[in-house]
């Protein structure tokens, strides 16, 4: 047996005891031992799907934009209008170098008038923090890095409303301007919002926002606050079917609702409109950002790169042999017929069939292309599909 | 089955529990709990001749591919056919109803003991 995953002494979340004594099997993932999964991953995906499934995500970046000038830093930073952000309003953004290539893919929520919160993937935290402290300079606004005081936790699935609308403890009354209930703002709560208040006593955050395709909440707390919010939620939640769930049912979710992961999908040397990005990036809303310059001129961000010239497209094949991250796409049998590359990629377990990610020859992505996929020595066919692999059904779910 | 102390194995976390000339290889718990839940098994055929140390098979989860390599140079006599509809017996019974293939085998090479196995994925 080979590409087991090798042990590693480095960060650990707070709640490693708790996850230690579940019985998780941890993995190496940007320097933080993460759970990858406890009872097991296709337990843990399936649960996400038809009830819901508990994530911690303590290794995220969590850093403050914040002053008079915090609007218009990030306007110039980010590629987003982040100055267009209502309160309580959240946005998928990205943070483009200067060639226009993609530094992190963030969510970003404006929790004040001058006050944003940028969540960043844990692997860039120290690139997101420092480029935000050079591109804020000049404009009336700082920026912290509070990731070490910052924990997430993410409650995904079509069960994840009523389990957090049980959660004894929680107080979201400060933040709800019509006097209605703590549980009835929660069902108010749109996609892409958020709401403060507190848990037993400290700092809440609540918003709808996930990265597994179904409906669900990303709950910003105290790390003190984790182990409480963490089993309360279990316990309450067990009765709805309610599982902790690893970064291995992370990555499968999101694959299927064709999320992209940075360092997979994105990376510096692909501009946003190549991962169908274009939508995050605002070059009619408002003025200079970092990057703009480059988008315009139309140029690739690195010519060399694998990824010049392709775009993301999704795959789906037939059998149980999955294209992954790194496997060679051909429209022909000769080696010179290559045109593209795998990304990501797993045997899909809602849909029952591979799927993948993939950049592809831009005049070869069409929907209904069949191209093939070197598995591993072996040619198999596989067709270009339009994105997400899987949707979940909106009436189920609350979230508009 | 032979219980697993008295089962030889791999440092590539195969387990070999051989006997009369024919060893039954699968991998072990250890092993199938790194991997996750194994959704396909691909094994070479009846007849084949493997030889030691080459890769004679797949095993994938949801999150990666492990290969299988032979323990030992031999003839392929059996496979475990249930395999292909139940993956997941390999994670469920990695040391019995998992077992991937048989090897009819003249040689046996040096394999670990179950102390010295055990060594090996506490590193």
């Amino acid at each position: 047996m080979t590409d087991l995953p090798p042990d590693a002494t480095v960060r650990r979340s707070p709640l490693h005891d708790t996850h230690v004594a579940a019985g998780a099997a941890f993995t190496d993932f940007a320097g933080w031992q993460m759970p990858v999964r406890y009872s097991g991953d296709l337990a843990e995906h399936t649960a996400v799907r038809r009830a819901a499934g508990l994530f911690d995500l303590s290794h995220m970046g969590e850093i403050l934009v914040v002053g008079p000038d915090a609007a218009a830093a990030l306007d110039y930073a980010l590629a987003g209008p982040m100055s267009a952000l209502q309160e309580r309003q959240a946005k998928y953004t990205l943070l483009l170098a200067e060639n226009g290539g993609i530094l992190d893919d963030l969510v970003v929520y404006r929790t004040g008038v001058d006050r944003y919160l940028v969540v960043a993937n844990a692997s860039n935290r120290g690139t997101v923090a420092a480029r935000l402290r050079e591109r804020v300079e000049g404009f009336d606004a700082v920026v912290e890095d509070e990731s070490d005081d910052i924990g997430l936790l993410a409650l995904q699935g079509p069960r994840a409303l009523e389990i957090l609308q049980n959660l004894d403890g929680l107080d979201l009354r400060a933040d709800i301007e019509d006097g209605s209930t703590t549980p009835d703002a929660l069902a108010a709560l749109r996609y892409y919002r958020c709401i403060r208040g507190e848990f037993e006593g400290r700092r809440i955050l609540i918003a709808r926002t996930g990265y597994t395709g179904e409906d669900g909440f990303e709950l910003y707390t105290a790390p003190e606050s984790l182990r409480a919010l963490w089993t309360s939620l279990l316990e309450i939640g067990a009765g709805a079917g309610l599982v902790p769930a690893g970064l291995a049912a992370r990555d499968s979710l999101r694959l299927e609702a064709g999320m992209p992961l940075y360092g997979h999908e994105l990376g510096l040397s692909i501009l946003p409109a190549q991962a169908g990005l274009g939508r995050a990036v605002s070059l009619d809303g408002k003025g200079d950002f970092v990057g703009r310059a480059a988008l315009e001129s139309g140029r690739p961000a690195d010519p060399a790169s694998e990824f010049a010239g392709r775009v993301l497209v999704g795959l789906a094949a037939e059998g149980k042999r999955a294209p992954r991250a790194g496997y060679a796409i051909y429209n022909g049998q000769e080696d010179r017929d290559r045109i593209g590359v795998v990304t990501s990629g797993l045997l899909s377990p809602t849909l029952g069939h591979p799927i993948a990610l993939a950049y592809v020859d831009e005049d070869l992505a069409a929907p209904g292309t069949v191209v093939s996929v070197d598995v591993r020595g072996t040619r198999l066919p596989a067709t270009i599909t339009s994105l997400p692999f899987y949707r979940r059904d909106r009436q189920r779910g609350a979230a508009a | 089955m032979t219980s697993i102390e008295d089962l030889r194995y791999t440092s590539e976390h195969e387990w070999v529990d051989a006997r009369d000339g024919v060893a039954t290889i699968g991998i072990t718990a250890y092993a199938a709990d790194r991997l996750g839940d194994v959704v396909y098994v691909s094994l070479p055929e009846v007849g084949d001749t493997v030889e030691a140390g080459t890769v004679i098979g797949e095993i994938e989860s949801t999150k990666s591919v492990g290969e299988l390599f032979a323990p030992m140079s031999g003839t392929v006599t059996a496979v475990n056919e249930a395999l292909a509809d139940s993956p997941e017996t390999v994670n469920a019974d990695a040391f019995g109803e998992g077992w991937l293939l048989k090897i009819q085998y003249t040689e046996l090479p040096e394999l670990l003991g179950a102390a010295e196995y055990q060594e090996l994925t506490r590193a």
